[in-house]
């Protein structure tokens, strides 16, 4: 499939991102920095990269608890981001969701879901829409091989496949579901032969290779985009840190990440970018020194920014409901607003 | 009831006016669409004779697919977390999807959808996200439908922040919340008894909007306020007529909306009566006929002259027998014992 250079350059720009993000939250969260449950996705990019290569703004994604990687591939702010996973007032979500709901609907990005298999019906919903508003608009739906064993992704593979709907499901099988691998949970041990059952089209790619992905995801979403239905994508990939920071990932051989390691997404791309002379050592390089920029401008951005007014506490609950109603049964309870 | 023109008000049943609201609806905002098990049928086929074979398994949504047909009048599969998801998922990015959820009990199916995702998207998305969701879903016991089919579990919902809930008792109520369900931007709970499906009232011609969160005094009294919510206001209605011939004036308030609540409306007949009954056919534990006690206990203490009577249905789930399941339905005789137990 052709790519172009700038495609190219921006496709290692979000990938560097990712793992920059990635890296300094696990250095960050183990000084204490940052509150709450953190999944970090370093290791996995090429998968939300390879897919929102092809998406447009107006396009939809829903993601999971690992779903940092899925916003920046998707052009989420990088500075809104941080700052919502510090929890402050000036994060994507106003400090309200947090890593494992951080989201931006303005960007098409349906939020990151605590519940494992939550993604599924909700992306066949965005599919809906715009199969009912006659756009082109597509969905891509990432969940992991945990969800794969979930209903209600099997329910949202049967809707989007009787429906036709344009959405593409892309299961990230990064190896293991919090501590457990797919070899005891998935019976069948063959995860897209669940979904050719559902009459789409499914095939398992090496998530790990971003040309592979690439690939694959535009054959998937051009499908999409001309009303020809649903595609499955298992994208077979690794988590270089435990399911959540603080994890001592005590379920997995050294030598199995060391193996994955030297799979690594990045260094892959330079390695054939490089040797086919379609970028320069040079300029990825330049694209390391920004990336690193730019993460230390969003840590900054979180860390100067300040914290939520407690009054928010109250906001955003409904679009219209009375105040008093939202803390009943005593007085003078609701803060006022500054 | 509300007052209205004269000539603008004919009788329609609750089934006809929900089915009126839904039409109309979908005629004002081309974004409107319904969703659910069968509510056209046989989606299967191609077959004329078979088009809306049944509308709905009680046919609320009878002949609505011969005039927006079946992309907007869409028969699912029976997956309910499915398809209440998709609702979510499309209210999120532009549509105003009615998903229908057959009956209350089979929540427990879908119940992550529903206060997982479309209660608490708008919080969890700082504010960016509007579910403007309207979840219909029958309720009441008395169809001899037993335990699955027969709950009115509505507090469950009123329980979570993000949701709205309502539940009509008449044939006006029913069409004018679900005009407002529909218009509002919040998810929206709509608990249909399907014991009133058959029952008859006036009910205004055209566009008739009832806004959320507004209690009626379905009767003006002064001894003591009866609080019901959907039937249970019927049965508090004859209760009050029986009352009135003991020489009792009771007041019969309607909630109407569950949540948001109409306090207000509940504390000043309190305050009026210094008496309290509440008739709610939910179990009877953490329920919404508890909230109300809760209220005046905590708001309304000192207006109080007698302890708060509450007539719910036992701690059982709905038993399946005639003579088991009359005995379990609230019943009017009841309520005028609990009234008169307030009078001492």
């Amino acid at each position: 499939m052709e790519i172009s250079r700038d495609k190219l350059l921006w496709a290692y720009e979000r990938m560097r991102l990712i793992r920059e993000f990635e890296d300094r939250l696990h250095t960050d969260f183990a000084a204490g920095k940052i509150p709450g449950f953190v999944h970090l996705y370093a290791g996995e990019e090429a998968v939300a990269v390879g897919l929102c290569a092809h998406l447009r703004d107006d396009d939809f994604i829903t993601s999971t608890h690992r779903g940092h990687g899925h916003c920046i591939a998707k052009g989420v702010d990088l500075r809104e981001m941080m700052a919502e996973i510090y929890g402050k007032a000036t994060g994507a979500c106003k400090g309200k969701g947090g890593s494992m709901h951080i989201a931006d609907v303005d960007k098409g990005m349906l939020g990151a879901n605590g519940i494992v298999g939550g993604g599924p019906p909700l992306a066949c919903g965005a599919g809906l829409t715009a199969k009912l508003k006659g756009t082109d608009q597509v969905t891509v739906c990432f969940f992991g091989d945990g969800a794969s064993n979930q209903g209600t992704t099997f329910e949202g593979l049967n809707l989007a496949g009787i429906w036709k709907l344009p959405v593409v499901f892309v299961c990230e099988n990064n190896g293991y579901a919090e501590t457990t691998s797919p070899r005891y949970s998935v019976s069948g041990q063959d995860i897209a032969a669940r979904a050719r059952g559902f009459g789409m089209p499914s095939i398992a790619i090496d998530g790990l290779d971003f040309f592979a992905v690439y690939e694959a995801a535009g054959e998937a979403i051009a499908r999409a985009r001309r009303g020809e239905g649903p595609t499955f994508i298992e994208a077979q990939t690794y988590r270089y840190y435990g399911h959540f920071e603080g994890d001592s990932i005590r379920y997995r051989t050294r030598e199995e990440e060391e193996h994955y390691r030297s799979l690594d997404c990045l260094h892959r791309f330079r390695q054939t970018t490089i040797s086919q002379g379609l970028l320069t050592a040079a300029e990825l390089d330049e694209i390391d020194a920004r990336a690193r920029a730019a993460i230390e401008d969003a840590v900054r951005f979180a860390a100067e920014s300040p914290m939520p007014d407690p009054a928010e506490l109250l906001t955003d609950v409904y679009v219209d409901y009375p105040m008093a109603a939202l803390w009943p049964f005593q007085e003078a309870a609701v803060p006022v607003h500054r | 009831m509300t007052a209205m023109v004269e000539e603008a008000v004919r009788t329609l049943s609750y089934r006809e006016a929900i089915n009126e609201a839904l039409r109309l609806e979908m005629r004002r905002d081309p974004t409107v669409i319904l969703m659910g098990e069968d509510v056209t049928g046989a989606s299967h086929s191609e077959d004329e004779s078979h088009l809306d074979a049944w509308g709905g398994v009680l046919g609320v949504t009878k002949g609505l697919v011969h005039e927006f047909g079946r992309q907007r009048v869409r028969d699912t599969p029976i997956t309910e977390s499915g398809f209440v998801g998709a609702g979510v998922g499309a209210a999120a990015t532009g549509l105003r999807p009615v998903v229908e959820l057959m009956f209350i009990g089979f929540m427990g199916v879908c119940l992550d959808q529903i206060v997982n995702q479309a209660a608490k998207m708008r919080y969890m998305f700082g504010g960016k996200a509007r579910i403007p969701l309207v979840i219909r879903t029958m309720i009441g016991a008395g169809f001899r439908a037993a335990a699955q089919h027969s709950d009115s579990i509505y507090s469950t919902f009123v329980h979570f922040p993000g949701l709205k809930v309502v539940a009509p008792a008449t044939p006006a109520d029913a069409k004018g919340l679900l005009m407002a369900a529909i218009r509002d931007d919040d998810p929206v709970i709509f608990c249909e008894h399907k014991l009133l499906y058959d029952m008859k009232g006036p009910v205004p011609e055209g566009e008739y909007v009832i806004p959320l969160g507004q209690a009626e005094i379905k009767r003006e009294g002064s001894d003591v306020t009866i609080v019901a919510i959907s039937r249970m206001v019927l049965h508090a209605l004859e209760a009050a007529e029986r009352l009135a011939q003991q020489g009792i004036s009771a007041e019969v308030v309607d909630l109407r909306t569950l949540s948001p609540l109409d306090e207000k409306t509940v504390l000043d007949s309190i305050r009026k009566t210094g008496r309290l009954v509440v008739v709610d056919e939910d179990n009877p534990r953490c329920s919404v006929a508890t909230d109300i006690a809760t209220l005046a206990a905590t708001q309304a203490l000192e207006f109080l002259n007698a302890p708060v009577k509450l007539v719910t249905p036992p701690h059982t789930p709905v038993p399946f027998s005639p003579t088991l399941e009359d005995a379990y339905i609230p019943s009017p005789e009841r309520i005028v014992a609990a009234a008169r137990a307030t009078l001492g």
